[in-house]
Order: structure tokens, then sequence, then C-alpha cells
């Protein structure tokens, strides 16, 4: 599985892609799954963490996402932000095409 | 061009209907992901950052009229209106679903097209050169070797399983288009001493990781022992090549590790085997039959010089540079091959939208056969223009975009998908390859510095060529930023190098800077006539690395 948090990173969330479509979704605090970022819920610590990943994993046996796993976030002024650039672009869309992606369809 | 016949349309309809079952048992659950992604990228399905991709084969490169309407059609259906043209001469959709990729690949074999070799650990689609059939200095149509090797390694049951994917290129002039040494099998076609045409083969090249030149194992394998050989230098990557760690696994390493020396004596061993047993001799009649599909066009008969073309580039500006970097030599008088760039100045390397796509193949019905090359530099070729109608086509090429003078100069950069749509990048090549198109869109100086190819990674996988660029930049990430490494010296064409890393790398707002201190220091120290890479092998590294890091 992929690793795309840091050792010690203090808050995490969870994401996916969806098996039909293929698209970004983020676990959310009501167990479902949301392509917006600011839906997703927020696991302070590691342990909270592999919690959270634990959580998606029914969503796996039952094939409506595959490829879960924890990406560092952080909380801003604005709402969470993914820290690392990959996150950041998988969130928004091609920086290259803004017209693609959750920056021209979630706005 | 190749036409299917019975077998091939079997094959691939009887491949879209065995993914049609798979795709429906992934999506009920009877097979899970681990089961299903070894399938789905045996038909080249990927799952990338955004979406799942699917990459669609293009065998050397060559496309009809009709399979590239096809193309745009499927754009417009199952993905955003457009794709992106590889270094691997196929085509990449960003956004298909997963549930609508069985009727795409329907449609796509209803155009003699398929996913197939785009994937997996099987010898890969064969690439080769854009010009083929045309260029002057051929020996013979480079597609006549290609196809060959399409039918034999397509589901070769005994390599669909190898330690890692396998590509061979081909290619028949003396100057290579293909990247022919920096492959797992590089083909030259050559002609002996008694006028007969046969094969160098080199073996064991390859970028990524480890980048390795090709090395020639022999200077001359006959047309009816091609596959052959093939098959043995095969066997004895099959046997020997690593399984137990696949960054170790390319033929390659093997290569390296014993030497070609002892590569060479095994594969002459297997060789012996495998003629002994007389399976792999190519039918003189089947060579023929293939042979016949490449055959020249009806050419016309036409003046070497067309009055038409000169007067149209005496009064288009535009024309007369479009056609001094966009064209080459055709091998029938009157004739040109003509490159259409997909590298408008700061847009996306190799992307080209579904209506470009149909326009493109409009003017091929209209003015060159209804023949399309997709070239491994992630442009588009028309081999068969009259000049006479060369302005027209420009014209055209122009009010839709497509019309850009750039080929082979410093803006026609190579550039992989990177981090905005990779889910192996590290950083973004595409934003880097535009900022540089902009910073030397002046098309005076593109010329005043002269040919220079700059390619560009997202990760040390190299998809976008970098090592063998002759500014070479890949992106590495550091603790979740971006930061670029320059090499200099690299080359594909036959005098392959890899390039010289130039010091440590450089942030993303510096990348361009460098670049252009590159070149800068290329301008104050060539000798008249030297082009980038001539500089560079005059001179090497120091001089550069000199300029680049002063003031650091």
């Amino acid at each position: 599985m992929a690793q795309h948090s840091r050792k010690g990173a203090q808050f995490q969330a969870v994401t996916a892609s969806l098996l039909v479509e293929g698209l970004v979704v983020y676990l959310t605090r009501d167990n479902r799954w949301s392509e917006s970022l600011q839906d997703a819920e927020v696991a302070e610590g590691k342990e909270a963490g592999e919690a959270l990943l634990a959580r998606a994993q029914p969503f796996v046996a039952n094939n409506v996402v595959i490829d879960t796993y924890l990406f560092e976030v952080e909380p801003g002024e604005k709402g969470l932000v993914a820290s690392s650039v990959r996150e950041q672009i998988r969130q928004a869309g091609p920086t290259v095409r803004l017209d693609l992606g959750k920056q021209a369809e979630l706005g | 061009m190749y036409r299917y016949d019975e077998f091939d349309h079997q094959l691939v309809n009887e491949r879209v209907a065995q993914f049609r079952d798979q795709v429906s048992r992934r999506l009920t659950g009877e097979l899970s992901e681990d089961e299903f992604k070894p399938l789905r990228l045996m038909n080249g399905l990927y799952l990338q950052l955004h979406a799942y991709m699917l990459r669609v084969a293009i065998p050397y490169g060559t496309l009809s009229s009709r399979q590239l309407h096809k193309l745009a059609e499927i754009g417009r259906t199952y993905d955003k209106g457009y794709g992106h043209f590889t270094t691997r001469q196929n085509l990449q959709y960003n956004w298909p679903k997963l549930k609508d990729v069985p009727d795409l690949l329907a449609e796509l074999a209803s155009v003699e097209m398929h996913a197939i070799q785009t994937s997996g650990n099987c010898i890969r689609n064969v690439t080769s050169d854009q010009y083929a059939g045309v260029a002057a200095d051929e020996i013979e149509d480079p597609r006549i070797v290609s196809e060959i090797i399409r039918q034999w390694s397509t589901f070769h049951p005994e390599f669909s399983y190898l330690p890692r994917k396998f590509k061979i290129a081909v290619c028949a002039t003396p100057d290579d288009r293909a990247a022919i040494r920096v492959h797992d099998i590089g083909i030259q076609v050559v002609r002996n001493d008694a006028g007969e045409i046969g094969y160098e083969i080199y073996v064991g090249g390859g970028l990524g990781r480890t980048p390795m030149i090709g090395k020639k194992l022999i200077d001359f394998v006959p047309k009816v022992d091609l596959l052959a050989y093939l098959e043995s230098v095969m066997r004895v990557y099959n046997m020997h090549g690593r399984r137990d760690n696949m960054y170790k696994s390319r033929i390659k390493i093997l290569v390296h590790e014993i030497g070609a020396e002892d590569m060479r004596r095994q594969v002459d061993a297997e060789f012996a085997e495998v003629r002994k047993a007389g399976h792999l001799v190519l039918p003189v009649e089947e060579i023929a039959r293939i042979e016949s599909y490449f055959a020249a066009p009806a050419y016309e008969t036409l003046p070497a010089v067309s009055p038409e073309f000169e007067a149209a580039k005496a009064a288009d500006k535009g024309f007369a540079d479009w056609a001094r970097a966009n064209l080459a030599a055709h091998r029938v008088p009157g004739y040109a091959i003509v490159n259409i760039s997909l590298k408008p100045i700061g847009g996306t390397p190799g992307d080209c939208s579904s209506d470009q796509m149909d326009v493109v193949a409009d003017l091929a019905d209209m003015f060159s056969m209804g023949e399309i090359r997709v070239t491994h530099e992630q442009n588009l070729t028309l081999a068969y223009v009259r000049q006479k109608d060369l302005h027209a086509l420009y014209q055209a090429l122009e009010a839709n975009g497509l019309g850009t003078a750039n080929i082979g100069l410093i803006t026609d950069q190579i550039a992989c998908p990177g981090l905005d749509y990779c889910a192996l990048a590290n950083a973004r090549s595409i934003p880097i390859a535009q900022r540089i198109s902009e910073r030397f869109q002046d098309l005076e100086r593109q010329h005043h510095i002269g040919e220079l190819k700059i390619n560009t990674s997202g990760c040390i996988n190299a998809c976008g060529h970098h090592h063998v660029g002759h500014i070479g930049i890949l992106g590495v990430d550091k603790k979740g930023v971006e930061y670029y490494q320059v090499t200099i010296g690299g080359a594909a064409d036959q005098k392959t190098a890899v390039g010289d890393i130039v010091g440590p790398a450089f942030t993303e707002g510096e990348i361009v800077d460098a670049v252009e201190t590159i070149v800068e220091t290329y301008l104050d120290i060539r000798k008249d006539g030297e082009r980038f890479i001539d500089t560079y092998r005059r001179v090497g590294v120091e001089p550069f690395k000199e300029t680049l890091y002063a003031t650091h």
C-alpha cells in the first residue's frame, strides 16, 4: 500500500479512489466518501490515524473504494490543506488544466 | 498500412470480451482488487493520480485517419475531450471510468486498435521511425519488421510473464529517430556487403533508475532468422533476468552484470538451438505479404522544386518559418515530410484535443494519403504531402492551434505527465516545460540557439527521457517539495549518451533561469556551426557547472 504520510505527522486523513469511476475521495466524519477534502475526518496522532485507516477497510472489502491510505493534512484558516504537493494536486486537479478535476467541479 | 487479418480481428475481439467479463466480475466483487489489478494492467488500464488512465497502443506510431477520428470520438465520449501522445508513440486517456472501459475497448477494436502490450511484463508495443518509408537514406521500411515483431510478440505465451517489461525499437536509417540504443532491444536495419538486408541488434539499453546504452550483440542477422535471434535473446533474459528485485530485473542489468561477451555467447548458443529446431524461419512469402502493406503509395511525378511552395514562402513569413523548422526532406521529388508540433508555446507537450485530432485526420485525408504517424518526441507527422499543398495545409493547422514552428528547437521539448497526472511522479514536469517554452518563445532566438533537446521527467522512471536530453531535467521530491536535477550532454541518436549531472538540484523557482544560464553559456563558447551537443562534446560539463553555480 502506498505511504504518503510521514512519520510523526500530527494530523492525517484517509483518501482512496472510487472503484467504478477512479475518482479521488476522502473518508468523512459520518463514514461516507466525499470528493471534498473539507469533509474529511481528521485523525490526530498515530493511533487515531491507524483507527481511521481501519475504518476504511470495510469499504475496500465491499468494493466501494481502492487504494486507501493516510496522508498528512494541516488545518488552516480556509479549511484543511494537504501537506504534500502530491496530495494538493490530487485534491485539486492538474495544475496545468484548471478546467479539470475538483478545482473545476467543486469550485 | 497494415490491415488486420481474421486472426487479428478474432484475437482483439476475444480480448475485449474477456476484459468485459473481468470488469463485470470486479464490479460485482467476484474479483478482488488484488486479483483484478494484473488483469487490468494487461489491458493498459492504470490507476493514476486523479482517475484511471488507459494507454492505447499505436503500433510503430502509424495511424489511419479513420483510427485518429475514432481516438477523437473516444476522447469526447469517454474522456474529457483530449488525449496525450507519449514517448512510446502511444495515446493516453486520463479520465476514463472503469465501467466504461469495455465499451471503449470495443470502440477501439472497431478500428483495429487496442490497449494490448501497453502495460505489464510483456514485450511492449514496438516503436519505430516516424519517417518510415519516406526518408531518403532508408534501407527498408522499418515497419515491415516492426509488424512482424508485433505479430510474433502479441500474447506470446513464453514471454507474457517476463521478469519485467520489454521494449523493442526499430530504425532503418543512419540517423536514429527511434532511440534504439536506449531500448531493451534496438534493431538497426542494415545492408551487408553482398547487398542483402538484415539486422544489427543492440541489447540491454534503457533509461530509468539505471540508464544504460545498448550493446551491439551482432552485426548482421539475416531476415529469415530475425525472430529466431530475438527469441534467443528473450530466452536468455527470461532464464537469467532477476525476478527477486524489480530494480534489477530489466535486461540491461543482466547484460551489465554478465557483460556483452557472455551475453553474446549465451544468445549464440540459444540461437543455434532455435535454428536447429527450424520453427522460426520466417517464410519468404509471409515477409512479402507484410511488405506489400507498406509498399510506396502512388506518388505523382512532380518537379523537385514546387513554384507554388516557393511563392508562398516568399509571401507568408509565418509559413516560411514553419517550413524552415517543421519540414523534412522526402525521398520522392516534389513531396515533403511534415511534422505537426504538439508543443505550442506554453502548452502541454503531447496533448491533443479531440477537435485537433479530427482536424489532423481530415488533413491527412486531404493531403497525406490518410495516414498519420506519432513520434516518440510527442509530435505528429504527415509523411506524403505534395509541396504545392504545404501552404494550404499550414493554414489549416495554424487555424487550429497546430501551426507551431519549432520542431527540433528548444521549445520542442519532451515531458512526461509528471505529478499533474501520474501516481508515480515525484514532481511536476509539464509546468517546467511550459515555462521554458514561454521563456524561449522568440522564434529568432530559438533559431539562433539551434537544435537543442530539453527532456523533463517527473521521476527516476524517466518516461520523459531526461537522461538522453541535451539538457535533461529530473524532478525530485525533497520532503514534499519539488526540486529539479539537471543533466547535460545526453543524446538518443546514433551517438547515444547519458547526460552528466551538473550539480545540486534547483528549486522550481530557479530551474528556468538555470536552463537559460546553460543556454547562454553555450552561446558564449560555441564555435561556428556547433550545435549545443557538439559544444558539450568538445568542452564537457565544467564550463556549464562554473556558470551555473558561480553565485552559489
